[in-house]
C-alpha cells in the first residue's frame, strides 16, 4: 500500500511542477492584477487586449502562418527525400541520412546562425523577403518529417506496389495510389511535429527574421525584458488560450485515435 | 523497369539538393568565417582568442556546469516517473503519459514566463539565485525530453528477464539494479543527449530569468548583435565540435550497451 502511495506521489509531484506555473498564470489572466500573488477582481481585459491590439494579433497570425507554411514545405520535401532515400543505393541513402541528422542533433543556435551567415551575410538575401526565415524553419522541420516517414516505408508491404505495376499502373500512379496512402500516417505525424517545432522555435527565427516581424517566441522574449504591464498580462491570456487549445487538441486526438493512442505516441516521437 | 526505379530514386533529389544548400553549405561557410578575419585573411586568431581569453573559457565552464546540473536534475526526476509509468498496470497510463508530453506543445517562452512569474512571487527578486533559477527553468523546459526515451526503453523491456531474476532469488531492489537499470541505459543516454546540448546553448531561459551570466549560446547572440560574423562563427564551430564529440560518445556507449544486452 505504501508503495502504491509513493508511486502516485512521484507522478503527482512532477506533474504539479510541470503544470502549476501555467495553471496559476491562467487563473491570474482572468484578473486585473499585474503580478501574481496580488488578489484582484475578475476581469476579461487581458483577453480584450490580446485580441484587439493589432500588434499582438499580427504576431499570432504571423506565427501560425509561418508554422503551417514551413511545415507544409517541410512535409513535401521530407517525404520525397524519405521515399528517394528508401529506394536509393546504400551510399546515396546513407549520405541523405547523415546530412538529415545534422540539424536534428545540432544546437538550434548554430543552425540559425549558420543559415543567417550563408543567406544574409554571404549571399546578401534580404531578411525582409522572408526567404531566410522560411528556409531556416524548413531546415529545422524537414529532417523530422523524414524521420517519421522512414519507419512507415520500412513497414510497407512492397508487393502491393509491384502488383499495381503488373496490373498496368504507371510508376507515378502506383506511387500516389499505393505508397503515399501506406505512409500517410507518418507524413501526418511528421507534419504535426514540424508545426510544433516551428511554433516553439526562437533561435532560428531570431537570426533570420525581418526586423519588423515577430513570432510568438521572439515577441514574448523581448516583451519580458521590460514591457508595459498591459502587454505582459495580455501574454498571460495568450498562454491560457494556447494551453486550452493544446488540451482541446489532445482530447480530440485521443477520442479519434481511440485504442491506438499508445501506438501513436510511439510514432510521434 | 529501369525507368521506374529511376523515378522513385529521383524523388530524393530535391531533398538532397535542399540538404546540401541549407545544411552543408552553411556549415562550410561557418568554417570559412571562423578561420578568417574581417579583411578576409586566413587566421587562427578566433580560435586561439577563444582559448586564451579567461572570459570565454569561463563561459564554456559555466555552460558545462549548468548543463551537467540540469541534466542530473532532469534524470533524477525523470527516471522515477518513467519507471513508475512504464511498470504500472493502470488503464489510464497513456493519458498520464500524454500529460507529460503536453507541455512540449506549449510555446516554451510562454511556459518560462509562467515559471518566472511564479518564481518572482516565491523569491521576491530573481537576481538573488541566478544559478538555481536557471536550473529550475531548464529542468522545467527540458524534463519531458528526458522522460519519454526512458519510458520507451523501460516499457519495451522483456518482462521474462525480471521474472527470471526473481526466480533465481534476486530481491526487488537487486532485480532493479542488475536488470532494469542496466537495460534502460540506452534510454538514459538518449535522454541525456536531448537535454545536455540544449542546456548548454538555450540562453533565452537565462535571459528571461534574469541570469546575466553568459553560456555558449549567449556568446553567439552577442557576436550576432555586434555583427561580428567571424567571432560568432568560431563559437558556433566550437559548439558544433562539442555536438559531434557528444554524438560520437553517446553512439559508442549505445553500441556498447547493445552488445552488453546481447551478452546478458
Amino acid at each position: 500500500m505504501t508503495k502504491k502511495i509513493w508511486r502516485s506521489m512521484v507522478i503527482v509531484l512532477v506533474l504539479l511542477f510541470l503544470y502549476l506555473p501555467i495553471l496559476i498564470l491562467s487563473v491570474y489572466s482572468f484578473t486585473d492584477a499585474a503580478n501574481i500573488g496580488a488578489i484582484r477582481g475578475f476581469s476579461f481585459h487581458n483577453y480584450v487586449t490580446l485580441f484587439t491590439t493589432p500588434e499582438l494579433v499580427k504576431m499570432i497570425l504571423g506565427t501560425v502562418v509561418l508554422a503551417l507554411g514551413s511545415a507544409f514545405l517541410a512535409s513535401i520535401l521530407g517525404t520525397m527525400g524519405a521515399i528517394g532515400a528508401f529506394y536509393s543505393k546504400k551510399g546515396m541513402a546513407s549520405a541523405i541520412h547523415t546530412m538529415n541528422q545534422v540539424p536534428v542533433v545540432n544546437a538550434d543556435v548554430v543552425t540559425g546562425f549558420s543559415i543567417c551567415i550563408l543567406l544574409v551575410v554571404v549571399l546578401g538575401v534580404s531578411k525582409d523577403t522572408f526567404i531566410p526565415l522560411v528556409a531556416g524553419h524548413v531546415t529545422l522541420c524537414a529532417p523530422f518529417v523524414f524521420l517519421s516517414v522512414i519507419p512507415k516505408l520500412k513497414q510497407m508491404d512492397s508487393s502491393i506496389y509491384e502488383a499495381a505495376l503488373d496490373l498496368g499502373a504507371t510508376p507515378g500512379t502506383a506511387l500516389v495510389k499505393i505508397v503515399i496512402p501506406q505512409i500517410f500516417p507518418g507524413i501526418v505525424s511528421g507534419f504535426a511535429l514540424a508545426v510544433t517545432l516551428s511554433l516553439d522555435d526562437y533561435f532560428v527565427a531570431t537570426y533570420t527574421k525581418p526586423a519588423t516581424f515577430d513570432t510568438i517566441s521572439t515577441y514574448v522574449v523581448n516583451a519580458t525584458k521590460g514591457a508595459q504591464t498591459t502587454i505582459k498580462t495580455a501574454l498571460w491570456a495568450l498562454s491560457t488560450v494556447i494551453f486550452l487549445l493544446v488540451v482541446l487538441f489532445t482530447i480530440v486526438m485521443n477520442i479519434r485515435a481511440g485504442k491506438n493512442v499508445q501506438e501513436r505516441n510511439g510514432a510521434g516521437q | 523497369m529501369q525507368k521506374k526505379i529511376l523515378s522513385r530514386k529521383s524523388l530524393g533529389i530535391p531533398y538532397m539538393i535542399f540538404l546540401v544548400l541549407f545544411v552543408m553549405a552553411p556549415l562550410f561557410v561557418l568554417i570559412y568565417y571562423a578561420f578568417t578575419n574581417g579583411q578576409g585573411e586566413i587566421t587562427i586568431q578566433n580560435l586561439t582568442g577563444f582559448f586564451s581569453d579567461p572570459n570565454t573559457l569561463g563561459t564554456l565552464c559555466y555552460s558545462f556546469g549548468i548543463a551537467a546540473v540540469t541534466t542530473a536534475v532532469c534524470l533524477l526526476l525523470a527516471y522515477p516517473v518513467a519507471y513508475v509509468l512504464a511498470t504500472s498496470h493502470l488503464k489510464e497510463k497513456s493519458v498520464i503519459l500524454l500529460l507529460f508530453i503536453m507541455p512540449m506543445w506549449i510555446n516554451f517562452s510562454l511556459r518560462i514566463t509562467a515559471l518566472k512569474e511564479l518564481l518572482t512571487w516565491l523569491e521576491g527578486n530573481l537576481a538573488y539565485h541566478p544559478f538555481l533559477n536557471t536550473v529550475i527553468g531548464m529542468t522545467y523546459d527540458f524534463l519531458p525530453f528526458m522522460i519519454l526515451p526512458i519510458y520507451t526503453t523501460i516499457s519495451k523491456l522483456d518482462g521474462a528477464l525480471l521474472e527470471a531474476a526473481r526466480d533465481l532469488g534476486a530481491g526487488e531492489l537487486q532485480a532493479f539494479l542488475k536488470v532494469t537499470l542496466p537495460l534502460s541505459i540506452p534510454g538514459i543516454i538518449s535522454g541525456v543527449s536531448m537535454v545536455f546540448l540544449p542546456a548548454m546553448t538555450n540562453y533565452v531561459v537565462l535571459d528571461m530569468l534574469y541570469n546575466s551570466t553568459y553560456i555558449m549560446g549567449s556568446l553567439i547572440g552577442s557576436y550576432f548583435a555586434s555583427y561580428n560574423w567571424h567571432g560568432g562563427s568560431m563559437i558556433a564551430l566550437i559548439l558544433l565540435g562539442i555536438v559531434c564529440l557528444f554524438t560520437l560518445l553517446t553512439r559508442g556507449a549505445e553500441e556498447e550497451t547493445a552488445r552488453g544486452g546481447v551478452l546478458l
